[in-house]
């Protein structure tokens, strides 16, 4: 970029629409009684998905006399969910989020994100909540919404049984529905899954309006609890003209659990070469302590702002993506 | 061996795709939230013009294909191979027909064409954008027609075809759009 290309990426319609935008979100909130509450973007432990690469920052001063390395959080989770155990009721955060790696047409990677928490609330609840949020971010209040499991969605799809299917039948499957370079590619199952998701189905979800996906593999459950059935997670996302909107969770609640699924995700990290990251055990404090039955969900809002004004690409939401900064 | 990491990628890359040259069109980071990232990419086939589309898992390395556009004299045809000259180094190339494709039908001798070099070998030939050419056979316009409407065929010298309009008569030049193959305007001799 040269000197000439000082101007925002965003219009100046799309800053006036997310500062309305915002706007509405926090009038609703304040209507519906959930606290907005602000936790620390940069901290001494982050969140431990191999799938999510937090970016470190150096800090040096008191507290940290000889300096240290610092996260800036992938997402505000932790830091809420302390906020949940030690009594907050309902809260809601917007927020800026960073990921390493991230940035494309639908990345950047600093983002904005709206996350909430709703004590005593399962994913069903959460999902009608999260309707009425995104219909009203969208200025469409009519919007239709259908529920789908990920088991249905791919064997509907695809014909995929994604519990009994193997590495090789998931690649046959790539292939035979012509994602060229398929056959070449080395991933695990979950790989699999996120490849036939990303390049084969997710391109098709909700463009008749909101499509929630819930019911996610166990090995996806990521901070979700996991199902009476034991073989899916109380995990759901939701999607919109083909692009993933939001990310949501029956909240994990057993510290035991979660701490076993930190060392478990450290260890594939450590196997894919990846940093190994320090576990938050004031979260794991937290949890022991007791984390209230509650439902969560993280909305990335500038993708919600991209699909209100109709854009394609993240830039032309922001005021300086990461090559305009 | 020169490699490119995904997160290299951008439009006008050239990258060795199972044996062949190919230029990236355009790259999509694709990435599920909480999953596996992956490059969809967008890639011509530099030998075959073909289009098609390859998924990568972010991260991967490519082996690079050595790739250079190169501007290029004609010199001269030898029925088998088109001999071309790099006026700065003088040194010499030729290109097989597969290479010159279309190219054929436009360019003369001194002509300077976009040549496309894979380790070193000419495999794709761009003629100029616009090509000045004489007219060696085109059936008597009608008098009086400055119209252009409707057209007869020309041949040119170089042996291709073109539309032009009925006033142009023979032995005039005529600035032809390779890209198109359509006639633009009359050329005033010098």
């Amino acid at each position: 970029m040269g000197i000439e290309d000082w101007r925002p990426g965003a219009g100046l319609d799309a800053l006036r629409a997310r500062a309305a935008m915002l706007a509405d979100l926090r009038r609703y909130f304040a209507q519906a009684g959930v606290l907005e509450v602000e936790t620390p973007l940069v901290g001494s432990t982050a969140g431990t998905d191999p799938a999510l690469e937090p970016l470190m920052v150096r800090y040096t001063g008191p507290v940290y006399p000889q300096g240290a390395g610092l996260y800036l959080q992938t997402s505000p989770e932790f830091g809420m969910k302390r906020l949940l155990a030690a009594g907050s009721g309902p809260i809601y955060q917007i927020c800026k989020a960073f990921r390493d790696g991230e940035a494309g047409r639908l990345h950047n990677p600093e983002f904005s994100l709206l996350e909430w928490y709703r004590p005593g609330f399962d994913l069903v609840q959460l999902m009608d909540e999260l309707a009425g949020v995104v219909r009203m971010a969208l200025l469409q209040p009519d919007l239709e919404s259908v529920r789908i499991s990920y088991a249905d969605l791919f064997a509907s799809m695809l014909g995929v049984d994604v519990v009994a299917s193997s590495v090789q039948q998931l690649r046959a499957v790539a292939v035979r529905h012509h994602v060229l370079g398929a056959d070449g590619l080395d991933l695990d199952l979950d790989g699999w899954l996120d490849l036939l998701m990303s390049h084969l189905i997710q391109p098709k979800l909700g463009h008749d309006g909101l499509c929630f996906v819930s019911d996610y593999p166990v090995s996806q459950a990521a901070l979700a609890r996991v199902n009476p059935d034991g073989r899916s997670a109380a995990r759901m996302e939701l999607f919109h003209q083909g692009v993933e909107l939001a990310n949501g969770f029956h909240e994990l609640l057993d510290a035991g659990e979660q701490a076993r699924r930190f060392e478990a995700e450290n260890c594939v990290r450590r196997s894919r070469g990846q940093r190994p990251i320090k576990v938050d055990r004031l979260l794991l404090g937290a949890m022991q302590h007791g984390l209230p039955d509650c439902s969560g969900v993280a909305v990335g809002l500038d993708r919600l702002l991209m699909l209100r004004l109709g854009e394609n690409e993240i830039d032309r939401v922001l005021s300086f993506s990461l090559q305009r900064c | 061996m020169a490699t490119y990491n995904t997160n290299e990628f951008r439009g006008g890359l050239k990258l060795l795709l199972d044996g062949d040259p190919c230029t990236i069109i355009e790259n999509e980071f694709v990435k599920p939230g909480k999953g596996q990232a992956f490059n969809r990419v967008k890639i011509r086939n530099l030998k075959t013009g073909r289009v098609l589309e390859k998924t990568f898992r972010s991260g991967e390395s490519v082996e690079a294909a050595d790739v250079i556009d190169r501007d290029l004299q004609y010199l001269y045809s030898d029925g088998e191979f088109w001999h071309f000259m790099d006026n700065d180094s003088f040194e010499q190339y030729q290109a097989d027909a597969t290479a010159m494709g279309d190219a054929v039908k436009w360019i003369k001798e001194q002509d300077t064409c976009m040549v496309v070099l894979w380790n070193g070998a000419p495999i794709a030939v761009e003629a100029p954008n616009f090509v000045s050419l004489e007219i060696t056979e085109t059936d008597p316009g009608l008098k009086g027609d400055t119209s252009g409407g409707g057209g007869k065929p020309a041949t040119l010298e170089t042996g291709a075809v073109v539309r032009v309009p009925l006033f142009i008569q023979n032995g005039e030049k005529i600035k032809v759009d390779t890209r198109t193959g359509a006639y633009v305007s009359r050329v005033k001799d010098e």
